[in-house]
């Protein structure tokens, strides 16, 4: 019962102290911006060097999503319907979840682990004795970053997601690439593409503020840096999960209500 | 001048600072001996503004920092420069990068101006060549030299040196002591050792303190601290065979 009670003080006081931080860095970038450098090299470290994973990822999921839906569709007389199953699900679901997974595991591991060794080796200290403002120097430009590199990896992944689901329903199940494009503008809606980057946004607020929130909150050398990257990607892959079905759920019901109020 | 009253701070149940008091002159080098664990640099990162009090305050020239929040915090110790137990270098950086932050984040002079500076930081520590080099390819002591050049590189008004000779064989701690005293002399700066090194405190110390349960239990000059009736004093005593000083006249005489 008591060990119970220890452990939700600690989480209430961990999501206090992590609130604080996000506070105290989304202000600091308002007031005194960080360098542009800071920001570029940040932008280049999640955007650009994701590319590759993000892609692969994308790819190899709209390779098997385009197979499982032909083998589930065609023998229903509904193999039309492949590129759409394809598009729906990678714009509103898979194409969001897929990348935050793949950057958490890639870059806000990273993160978390470069913010811990700097944290136990004193270079966040050196920075403060030297009058430098670690949120500003080190949290805002990655907090930047995340914010806008996210959204544009989710389009890149969605775009190879579907791209890969037209190789193999064009050159392997014989389709045609009309068959397989069509059905989307009718059935894919602005509220898809809304709810898609909706997702993309929150992912990557909440990858960069965990990670870097369980990165300067490290302690006890290297041993603790390797503890609070496996946290900060538990925690992120929990998150994800779990603000994944809020979002579906929120906006669908936003949707629903507004759709009824305008008709 | 720096001045630290009734400062309290605590870690869960370990008292570290339990109602310190400290007056740190002006153009002088205070020592800070005391066992590990006892809080000496803890005392030095509340000067910083890194860590916060429990409660007390801390002046540095008459202003309090202690309760300075945001920006304002970070500003008012501009004129301040730590050389940190580990050196502390980024290691993301090389050895001139990292001596060039404080130039390049606070100060707009041309990259020419700003290599002059560096280079003659990193001569005056006697580092050469090593510029290009990252933190991981140089030894303790040069780490901890290129540290001591990252500081004076900006020439800060209060310097604080954490445990600058540990971990260090004798003659490049000697060296090091050496540089303090060089760097004191050339800066004209106030400074606070802290160190559980009696050799080196002797050498480059003006006044030497003693942190003892939370607090500041002695501070007097060498000769009368030396005579001080106390057995952390007593031990100190006996570890030293000869009189650091003399070394120091000594370098004194050579320069």
């Amino acid at each position: 019962m008591w060990g119970f009670l220890v452990n939700r003080f600690a989480f209430i006081n961990s999501l206090g102290e992590y609130m604080q931080l996000v506070i105290a860095v989304v202000g600091t970038t308002f007031r005194r911006p960080p360098n542009w450098s800071l920001i570029r090299e940040q932008l280049y470290e999640i955007g650009v060097m994701s590319l590759s994973v993000v892609a692969l990822t994308g790819f190899s999921t709209g390779l098997v999503l385009a197979a499982q839906s032909f083998y589930q569709l065609a023998d229903k007389g509904l193999a039309g319907a492949t590129g759409l199953m394809v598009g729906k699900s990678m714009i509103t679901e898979l194409g969001p979840v897929l990348t935050a997974f793949m950057v958490t595991g890639r870059v806000g591991a990273a993160m978390c682990a470069e913010l811990g060794t700097m944290k136990v080796t004193e270079q966040v200290d050196a920075l403060q004795s030297m009058a430098v403002n670690p949120n500003r120097y080190l949290l805002a430009p990655r907090y930047l970053a995340g914010f806008f590199m996210l959204p544009l990896l989710t389009i890149f992944s969605i775009i190879m997601g579907i791209f890969g689901g037209y190789l193999i329903s064009v050159y392997f199940f014989e389709m045609t690439a009309a068959n397989y494009f069509d059905p989307m503008p009718d059935y894919i809606t602005h509220f898809d593409l809304f709810s898609g980057m909706v997702k993309a946004i929150v992912f990557g607020f909440l990858i960069v503020t965990i990670c870097c929130y369980r990165g300067v909150q490290t302690s006890g050398g290297a041993a603790g840096v390797g503890r609070s990257t496996t946290n900060c990607v538990v925690i992120c892959y929990t998150c994800i999960l779990f603000f994944n079905f809020f979002i579906t759920m929120g906006l669908n019901v936003i949707n629903q209500q507004l759709n009824g109020f305008l008709s | 001048m720096i001045e630290a009253q009734d400062l309290f701070k605590s870690f869960g149940s370990q008292q570290v600072l339990d109602g310190l008091n400290l007056k740190v002159e002006k153009g002088e080098t205070l020592v800070i001996l005391g066992r590990s664990g006892v809080g000496k640099s803890v005392l030095l990162k509340h000067i910083l503004g890194i860590t916060r009090p429990d409660s007390g305050k801390i002046f540095v020239n008459g202003k309090c920092i202690s309760e300075l929040e945001g920006e304002e915090r970070f500003d008012s110790v501009r004129n301040m420069g730590m050389l940190f137990q580990s050196a502390a270098l980024f290691d993301s950086m090389n050895v001139f990068e990292n001596v060039a932050f404080y130039l390049r984040e606070h100060e707009q002079h041309p990259e020419e101006a700003i290599a002059q500076r560096v280079n003659e930081a990193l001569a005056m520590v006697d580092l050469h060549d090593v510029g290009e080099k990252m933190p991981s390819e140089l030894s303790g002591g040069m780490r901890k030299r290129a540290g001591l050049a990252r500081l004076i590189v900006y020439r800060p008004e209060y310097l604080l040196y954490d445990e600058p000779t540990t971990g260090l064989d004798p003659i490049t701690a000697m060296q090091i002591n050496e540089l303090i005293v060089k760097t004191q002399k050339e800066l004209k700066a106030t400074s606070i050792v802290v160190t559980h090194d009696i050799i080196s405190a002797l050498y480059v110390g003006d006044r030497l303190a003693l942190h003892k349960d939370g607090k500041i239990a002695y501070i007097a000059k060498p000769e009368e601290f030396l005579m001080i009736e106390d057995p952390i004093i007593e031990f100190l005593k006996r570890t030293i065979h000869e009189d650091p000083r003399k070394f120091r006249e000594e370098y004194e005489r050579q320069n």
